[in-house]
């Protein structure tokens, strides 16, 4: 361990904004990254569902008319 | 070897390799840099001339190797994309160009956060920044030429042309601290010489590097089967993965 207690690892031994700010950047463009990704993705699986739920049902009616 | 690329480079093969593989990445990924995390910012030693303000390097070095290496693999798969018509590996160019964008933006702020209290500078116009930030507005040129065009294919053929024609700027920024006076310090992490810096600060750099590289391939590999689904969804096969609730 590099710091003696929290409040000196918080503290960076002064150079707390400038650690913590490209540290927390860093991590907010990663994790925001993968949430994106990831909503895209259940997007993208909720419209192939919806539309082979769409298609199904015109495959019924299409039967039940004939 | 023609059957294996094309079986490769085949929509459907690759969305269920990519399906297995992709949990081995994040674990690799999560698991890298959470350890390299924890080791850089709290047990590595302190800089005896940089105090903390050196542990900007376990974010900044990691995000700059991704910024730069994004862009050759895009390129590559630009290259693919145009010899041998392969569509998966323009949707894999499709989806670097982003992550690309914001790991060079990452490098840049970061760069800028760690000029500060080293250079007594935020910015300055020298070739390694500038040639950065040049970085950054080719990845903003590809994305956006990609959807200026009304057909798709038009879109993928521009993007890739100028992909091809802009890694021109990786060995310039490469080596725009050999070549021109620079403030920016030279290269000091390499995984194949001696480590020129202590052991303890090197592994957790060597820790954060490879986990980025991680996450640059789980998240290309998760967006391009994204981006497959998208582009396929007419066919049958994406029609009965639908189906099968996947």
């Amino acid at each position: 361990m590099a710091f003696d207690s929290l409040d000196a690892f918080f503290a960076m031994g002064g150079y707390g904004a400038y650690v913590w700010s490209a540290w927390a950047v860093t991590a907010l463009a990663m994790v925001g990254s993968v949430v994106h990704a990831r909503i895209e993705r259940r997007g993208l699986l909720r419209d192939l569902e919806r539309r082979a739920r769409r298609e199904s049902a015109t495959q019924r009616k299409g039967r039940d008319a004939s | 070897m023609w059957a294996f690329i094309h079986k490769v480079g085949s929509p459907k093969w690759f969305y269920a390799i990519s399906g297995r593989l992709l949990p081995w990445c994040w674990i690799l990924a999560v698991g890298l840099i959470l350890v390299g995390s924890l080791w850089g910012l709290a047990f590595a030693p302190a800089d005896y001339q940089q105090g903390d303000s050196f542990r900007i390097i376990y974010v900044h070095v990691p995000a700059a190797f991704l910024a730069q290496s994004i862009f050759v693999s895009m390129a590559v798969a630009a290259l693919v994309f145009m010899v041998w018509k392969i569509k998966v590996a323009d949707m894999a160019a499709a989806v670097m160009a982003p992550l690309g964008a914001v790991m060079t933006f990452v490098a840049l702020f970061t760069g800028s956060v760690w000029g500060m209290p080293t250079w007594g500078t935020w910015w300055i116009w020298d070739a390694r920044l500038t040639s950065m930030l040049i970085l950054l507005f080719l990845y903003l040129g590809v994305i956006a030429l990609r959807g200026a065009f009304a057909s798709r294919d038009s879109g993928s053929r521009a993007a890739s042309v100028l992909a091809m024609v802009g890694v021109i700027n990786i060995p310039v920024i490469k080596y725009s601290v050999d070549w021109w006076y620079t403030l920016h310090q030279k290269a000091s992490f390499s995984i194949t010489s001696r480590p020129s810096m202590p052991v303890e600060m090197w592994w957790p750099l060597l820790l954060m590097v490879v986990g980025f590289y991680a996450f640059f391939i789980a998240m290309t590999l998760m967006r391009t089967r994204s981006e497959i689904l998208r582009r396929e969804a007419g066919k049958h096969w994406v029609r009965e993965l639908a189906a099968g609730g996947a």
